[in-house]
């Protein structure tokens, strides 16, 4: 098993730089997830670990060896790409044995490892398949075997399950994690779907334009994300422009406790810790559409100067669109100049419900 | 689903009338040139011929330069065919791959010689072939048949190398195969059936070339092709000019059935960017 860094990693394709000055540690049979918008860099992250991008500048190692001008045919890394990446001439078997045969093991040898790998991704006796016979998951199954039967130290994988179907996605990220904690392997994952990151990673990487936004656990990225950016880009959140004035921030109708100098601030809630109440003020904000999806109620709220907002609320509330609002945030962050200043829970207390303000 | 079942029994006449149309401009000629091949006697006004038989396919096949023709046709393209294979196939993966100086108009290049009439830049090389010696001689008419087919040997390859996706040849690095084993075991295999597309279209146009193998071959070197035009101008019997066109179906009959088994039709799409 081994210990993946990066150390000010920089990729400059012409006068773009696609990733800026990026510096990691992956632990040991760790899974850590790179997560942001396309264009983000993930993607060249992984093409630079796994030796098919070289970093303009920085370094590449793996368990303390500096691997950045390494060939990737000599790299101890396996990648998993999105689009399978299955050698359509050779069957499962034949895709699964080629690297083994490159490193001339005996044919017992390779037969057994190929098998029990199968094994592992649950596609024993699917060899002689070829890969248009197999489903698109049986085919992400394959490609992932053929990385893992070589044992390598780092496992790449690059959007893997992006071009399956929701369902099938939430299964395999399932199995994956499994295997990886199965087989202990140090794996790097990209994707640009928060749920992905969120359900399997040990860690998140959320990345921006190249560059690190936060690196944590993933309830620390989704509970304490450090930007307005990661607080709206994992899970939803409502995040309103308003003004601190004597410690007490007036945003989107609502005014909380915000124990910072006065000045524009931006005021960020979950949608789950939005309460509602119904107001009778005529100006409140109102409810534009609700949609009931069965464990919750996603109240949609449009404030007086046409922001929307989202609350989310137990069923039994039973709010129906058209009806005027008073919003009570539980649980706040307040950003400055793109970083969090507070953060903390709002008691009855502390809010004011002025509902005009919007 | 009613509309579509509607529209199912609708008749598509200007799609029968196009089939039908192709038909008659393809089979109709053949079928001249079939029905000549076969007449021992058909004279002006008969419709079919007073009398069938094989009298001059055993009078064809009795001459010599007939099959000193075939024997030169066959060995020009067993030579021509590995030697365009190994100038063309690398010179494919370089423009479909590789970035180098003037790439773009040293593919075109390629194209501007199908651009002028053919037969203007035949003279100008027999012009330079005159000073080498190599009028009247295989290595002759087997340079000439190089540059003739370079168009198909080119283009297409190109059009395979660069379909098949880097993420394979990617995958393959991956797992441990450096440059050389990526082309051999991944790039080649996936490009294969639209090559062999290429080299089979290649095959043909060499075999069937007149105009360079008569300009550069001439008089001494004399492939099928050419005896077959030289038997159309200067005999007053159609009938040898026919023949001699049946023989020549054969190569190309062959090439296209196994063309239809192993390379399958979507290769020849695929070579032309489909």
């Amino acid at each position: 098993m081994a210990k993946l860094e990066l150390n000010d990693v920089t990729k400059q394709f012409g006068a773009t730089t696609a990733v800026d000055r990026v510096s990691l540690t992956v632990g040991d049979g760790e899974l850590v997830c790179l997560l942001g918008p396309s264009g983000s860099g993930k993607s060249t992250v992984l093409r630079m670990i796994g030796g098919f991008a070289t970093p303009t500048s920085g370094a590449v190692l793996i368990d303390g060896e500096d691997v950045t001008g390494m060939p990737p045919e000599r790299r101890p890394t396996g990648m998993v790409f999105q689009s399978h990446a299955l050698w359509s001439h050779m069957n499962v078997f034949g895709n699964i044995a080629f690297g083994l045969k490159l490193r001339r093991l005996p044919r017992a040898e390779i037969e057994r490892k190929v098998n029990a790998v199968l094994d592992l991704v649950g596609l024993e006796g699917y060899g002689g398949r070829r890969p248009h016979q197999l489903s698109g998951g049986q085919q992400q199954r394959v490609a992932l075997a053929r990385s893992l039967v070589l044992e390598p130290k780092i496992l790449l994988l690059d959007e893997p399950f992006a071009s399956l179907d929701q369902h099938l996605r939430e299964r395999l990220r399932e199995e994956v994690r499994d295997i990886q904690q199965r087989v202990g392997i140090t794996t790097l994952f990209v994707t640009h779907g928060q749920d992905e990151a969120l359900s399997i990673s040990d860690r998140i990487v959320v990345m921006r334009d190249g560059r690190v936004e936060q690196v944590d656990r993933p309830d620390i990225v989704y509970r304490q994300p450090r930007t307005p950016f990661v607080a709206g880009f994992i899970g939803q959140m409502n995040l309103v422009e308003g003004e601190v004035h004597g410690g007490r921030l007036a945003a989107g109708g609502m005014n909380v406790v915000a124990p910072i100098a006065d000045g524009p601030a931006m005021l960020a809630v979950r949608p789950e810790f939005l309460e509602l109440e119904e107001s009778r003020q005529p100006d409140a904000p109102v409810a534009h559409r609700v949609i009931d999806y069965g464990t919750h109620l996603m109240v949609d709220i449009e404030l007086k100067d046409g922001t929307r907002l989202k609350a989310m609320t137990a069923p039994a509330e039973g709010w129906k669109a058209g009806q005027r609002l008073t919003l009570k945030p539980r649980e706040i962050a307040v950003y400055r100049d793109g970083v969090v200043v507070h953060r903390g829970n709002v008691d009855a207390a502390d809010t004011t419900p002025v509902a005009a303000h919007g | 689903m009613a509309a579509t079942t509607l529209r199912r029994t609708e008749t598509d006449w200007p799609g029968i009338a196009f089939s039908v149309l192709l038909t008659v401009v393809i089979i109709f000629p053949l079928l001249v040139v079939c029905t000549w091949a076969f007449a021992n006697v058909w004279r002006f006004p008969n419709v079919i011929p007073q009398q069938f038989g094989l009298r001059y396919w055993h009078d064809t096949l009795a001459r010599a330069d007939v099959w000193n023709a075939l024997w030169i046709s066959i060995r020009l393209s067993v030579t021509v065919m590995p030697l365009k294979t190994i100038i063309c196939l690398p010179a494919a993966y370089a423009f479909a791959r590789l970035e180098f100086p003037f790439r773009n108009v040293l593919f075109f290049s390629f194209l501007a010689a199908h651009a002028f009439p053919k037969f203007g830049l035949l003279v100008a090389i027999a012009a330079i072939f005159l000073q080498l010696h190599l009028i009247g001689t295989f290595w002759g008419v087997v340079l000439i048949q190089l540059v003739g087919t370079l168009l198909f040997m080119i283009w297409i390859p190109v059009a395979a190398f660069q379909s098949v996706d880097r993420r394979m040849e990617e995958a393959a690095r991956d797992v441990g195969a450096g440059p050389l084993r990526v082309f051999w075991s991944i790039t080649l295999p996936q490009a294969g059936p639209t090559i062999a597309a290429a080299i089979l279209l290649s095959f043909v146009g060499t075999f069937y070339e007149t105009e360079g193998a008569w300009l550069i071959g001439a008089p001494a070197i004399s492939t099928t092709p050419v005896l077959m035009i030289s038997f159309i101008n200067n005999q007053p019997v159609i009938q040898y000019g026919a023949v001699l066109s049946m023989i020549l179906w054969i190569p190309s009959f062959i090439a296209l059935m196994f063309a239809r088994r192993v390379i399958g039709s979507g290769a020849f799409a695929r070579g032309f960017g489909a």
